[in-house]
């Protein structure tokens, strides 16, 4: 009996993600009694690989082969569910991200397991086995239990830590032999973003509002984000306009983010805006109307022009760091 | 090619949230029913394709009780051709999934929300696609038709990518697939009372999980505000106090 975790790779490494995972997996073999097993699919080396046991995995599933490069839900579907049966897993762990979520509801139906959905922290009980979620776009939280012999999970980011639990790690190679007609996703063009901090890996997290006024007015916010080693954000409306990137865009319809810390300028804070910024640690806001509802969801405030605000704030980060 | 929008019926994003009978079940009291923001943007990108030729007939489903037709409606009188209620509570995204694997064996494409923003589930496409032995995409951000084939641009993390996947297809969609959802305009609304909306009856199903309980977050402790010409105190506070910077 084992608990089976996803691990992807980004480039042939593993990142941030990658550790929380399967610390969290580890956290739910300990309360099960039972093993961890990672799988990883393409090409990563053996010391990257073994990076995993320092977070608790005893063993590491190696599949290379290069066919799954082009993501094909079906035949990735097909072997994570192999390598469930050759484990025997009783839980099978995705990280709630593209990836993720674009799989775990299809082995779900293979493994004949019932399957929840971004789930915060380790299970409430695992016998029965019950887990935690935000539901209502991050307005309630719900317990949730699955009744299947076997459970299929997406994980939350930023909702548990990473924690190191030194473990001999076994690297095995696994062919889950997968047909080639099983593969039917072709690639035309693949456009990846560089030399930018990726938001849903950013520890913190600098977005513009309408307030900004207009794309000419990023200066300040880039140069902020950047002494920060930010990522960065802005509202629906900002991205609808083409001010900034779609990318870039969190919220109910955007992206879900947890950082650290989330600094808001110029957002007012709708209730869809919230919803996707409500996990991060603190939220500080920068809004000239003192009603906005931003405030009722920050931890600190500040009422005022944001372009004034700004220099101020650069010139005190730059201080901090002189000091450090 | 015939396309098929799954529709969830959701309380409309504003929503207070309460619970009721002992915090284990949502209270609808007074919930405006919206169609799911991703399956309006779904919607709104079929009736595009429509629009720019290639496709016959676009049809909307949902899982739900009679007072979910008020949404299957609304989604009518956006332009849907016609539409399919399955009459039975969605207990689950499985159970979901099971009852629309038999709606959906006569389309080509299927177009399901990346997210439900009630219950947040992700579930119902993948496994559709799964139950029905067909493809699927994940974090469709555009779907373009040329020449009978789908181009689809799909979300990676830390970029985008462009492929083709040969139809029957579930392309599960997201933020970028429309920009704004369509309204339905009077002369739609007065169409959509004559078209038709086909009630069957659920298969044989069990949901494979429950919801127990229900919470309300904490209530955040009250904001700290610093003043505007003191700016710099926030850095003070961010890293001394709050210690993330």
């Amino acid at each position: 009996m084992s608990v089976l975790v996803y691990t992807e790779n980004w480039g042939g490494k593993f990142k941030k993600l990658s550790y929380e995972i399967v610390s969290f997996a580890t956290g739910i073999a300990k309360a099960m009694g039972s093993s961890v097993t990672a799988l990883s699919i393409g090409h990563v080396a053996d010391e990257e690989l073994k990076s995993l046991g320092k977070y608790g995995a005893n063993k590491v599933l190696n599949v290379q082969d290069d066919r799954f490069e082009s993501l094909d839900n079906k035949a990735l579907a097909d072997a994570v569910t192999k390598a469930a049966e050759n484990e025997g897993a009783k839980v099978v762990i995705f990280a709630h991200n593209n990836e993720g979520k674009a799989i775990a509801p299809r082995v779900s139906v293979k493994l004949n397991a019932g399957l929840v959905s971004g789930v915060m922290g380790l299970p409430v009980s695992v016998d029965p086995f019950v887990v935690r979620k935000k539901v209502f776009t991050g307005k309630a939280f719900a317990n949730i239990q699955i009744k299947t012999d076997v459970k299929v999970i997406t994980f939350a980011q930023n909702s548990y830590e990473v924690t190191e639990n030194p473990t001999d790690v076994a690297i095995e190679a696994f062919d889950p032999q997968i047909a080639d007609n099983e593969f039917n996703t072709v690639i035309k063009d693949t456009h990846l973003i560089t030399g930018k901090v990726l938001l849903t890996d950013a520890e913190i997290v600098v977005s513009g509002g309408r307030g900004m006024k207009g794309p000419e007015n990023w200066g300040g916010l880039e140069e902020l984000g950047e002494l920060l080693g930010a990522g960065m954000a802005c509202s629906r409306p900002v991205s609808d306009e083409d001010w900034r990137s779609h990318e870039e865009h969190v919220g109910q319809t955007g992206k879900i983010i947890a950082p650290n810390l989330y600094m808001a300028f110029g957002i007012s804070g709708a209730i869809q805006h919230l919803g996707g910024v409500s996990s991060s640690k603190f939220i500080v806001a920068i809004n000239k109307d003192p009603e906005a509802p931003i405030f009722e969801a920050s931890d600190y405030g500040i009422v005022g022009d944001a372009f004034k605000v700004i220099p101020q704030l650069i010139e005190a980060v730059k201080e901090m760091k002189a000091n450090k | 090619m015939k396309i098929l929008v799954l529709i969830s019926n959701v309380p409309d994003t504003t929503t207070k949230i309460r619970f009721t009978g002992d915090n284990k079940a949502f209270d609808a009291t007074g919930v405006q029913w919206i169609i799911n923001p991703w399956d309006e943007l779904a919607l709104t990108r079929a009736m595009e394709l429509k629009e720019a030729g290639g496709v016959e007939k676009i049809t909307v489903a949902n899982v739900g009780a009679k007072i979910t037709e008020s949404t299957l409606r609304k989604a009518l009188a956006v332009g849907a051709d016609d539409a399919v209620r399955i009459d039975a509570e969605p207990l689950d995204a499985y159970f979901v999934a099971t009852q629309l694997a038999e709606v959906a064996k006569d389309y080509d494409l299927i177009l399901a929300g990346i997210e439900a923003s009630d219950y947040n589930g992700v579930g119902v496409g993948g496994m559709l696609a799964e139950m029905m032995g067909i493809n699927s995409v994940s974090a469709v951000s555009g779907i373009d038709l040329e020449n009978g084939e789908l181009k689809i641009h799909r979300d990676i993390d830390g970029g985008s990518q462009v492929l083709t996947v040969p139809v029957p297809l579930v392309a599960i969609v997201q933020k970028g697939i429309a920009i704004d959802p369509r309204i339905p305009a009077m002369r739609g609304i007065m169409m959509a009372r004559k078209k038709p909306l086909n009630v069957v009856p659920p298969v044989d199903a069990e949901a494979r999980t429950e919801f127990l309980s229900y919470e309300l977050p904490a209530p955040k402790a009250a904001c700290k505000m610093v003043d505007e010409d003191n700016a710099k105190e926030l850095i003070r506070l961010l890293h001394e106090e709050a210690k993330v910077l």
